[in-house]
């Protein structure tokens, strides 16, 4: 029951965040899986099973009230499935240390951007 | 289309399918390169993340890797305050959003780079045992 109670708060901020912020839901899920005894690996896989039925919802609220089109999104998802699938087959091949380091680096230079614009 | 959007799409699709907060990539891009509208940009960004996570999630399924029974109440939560959260971005608006992501954006950064640092850390204590 407890464990229940923990895993009700713990989805409603994933989705409260990623459906007020259109992202960063998934961040939020691989601790939240990992406080359910996942390892990493499992919780990065689990995140994703986590996110997609909230971004499905979320995103259909979006269009529904006016603030994007499906046609938006089409120019980047049809080359967004294969990155993916690139992904999946190189991920074991790359060093996390060097990718974590990297892609928190660019976060941080994009959200200094956006700050100060 | 331009190739710049090209390479945009595919670098989200790599970094989003390696389950790497990678849904936030096309976000910045569309908000930093292209100055699209806050809540348009988190409305593609979302949009986008569909046919990756439906690949990804059958390709996890199959391994059988995804524990259900975590999974579903976590997703059945997280809808609702899905819904809350959008209604929330009605009363924050546009701009006062973009604050929060970048405030967002700078703290999940620094955690990336400092866990990067640790793991570094780890893997050389690592090493040394083994030898």
């Amino acid at each position: 029951m407890k464990k229940f109670i923990k895993n009700a708060f713990l989805g409603l901020l994933i989705g409260m965040v990623n459906g007020m912020l259109g992202a960063g839901g998934g961040m939020l899920a691989v601790p939240a899986l990992k406080s359910n005894n996942m390892c990493q690996k499992e919780a990065h896989a689990n995140a994703v099973a986590v996110i997609l039925p909230i971004s499905v919802v979320s995103a259909a609220l979006y269009v529904f009230r006016g603030s994007v089109e499906i046609t938006d999104a089409v120019p980047f998802a049809i080359w967004g499935i294969p990155g993916a699938i690139l992904a999946a087959l190189i991920l074991k091949k790359i060093s996390p240390v060097l990718l974590k380091i990297l892609f928190g680096g660019f976060m941080v230079w994009a959200g200094i951007r956006m700050l100060f614009k | 289309m331009n190739l710049v959007q090209i390479i945009a799409g595919f670098l989200s699709g790599v970094i989003g399918g390696m389950g790497f907060g990678g849904g936030a990539v096309l976000l910045i891009y569309l908000r930093v390169f292209e100055n699209t509208e806050q809540l348009k940009a988190q409305g593609i960004n979302l949009l986008f993340f569909i046919p990756i996570g439906i690949t990804a999630v059958i390709v996890y399924a199959l391994k059988k890797q995804i524990k259900w029974k975590t999974v579903v109440p976590l997703f059945s939560f997280g809808i609702l305050g899905a819904i809350l959260g959008i209604i929330l971005t009605k009363i924050i608006g546009g701009g006062m959003l973009n604050k929060f992501f970048a405030i967002f954006l700078i703290v999940l950064g620094l955690i990336e780079i400092i866990k990067g640092f640790l793991l570094k850390v780890s893997k050389k204590y690592d090493n040394i045992r083994k030898e």
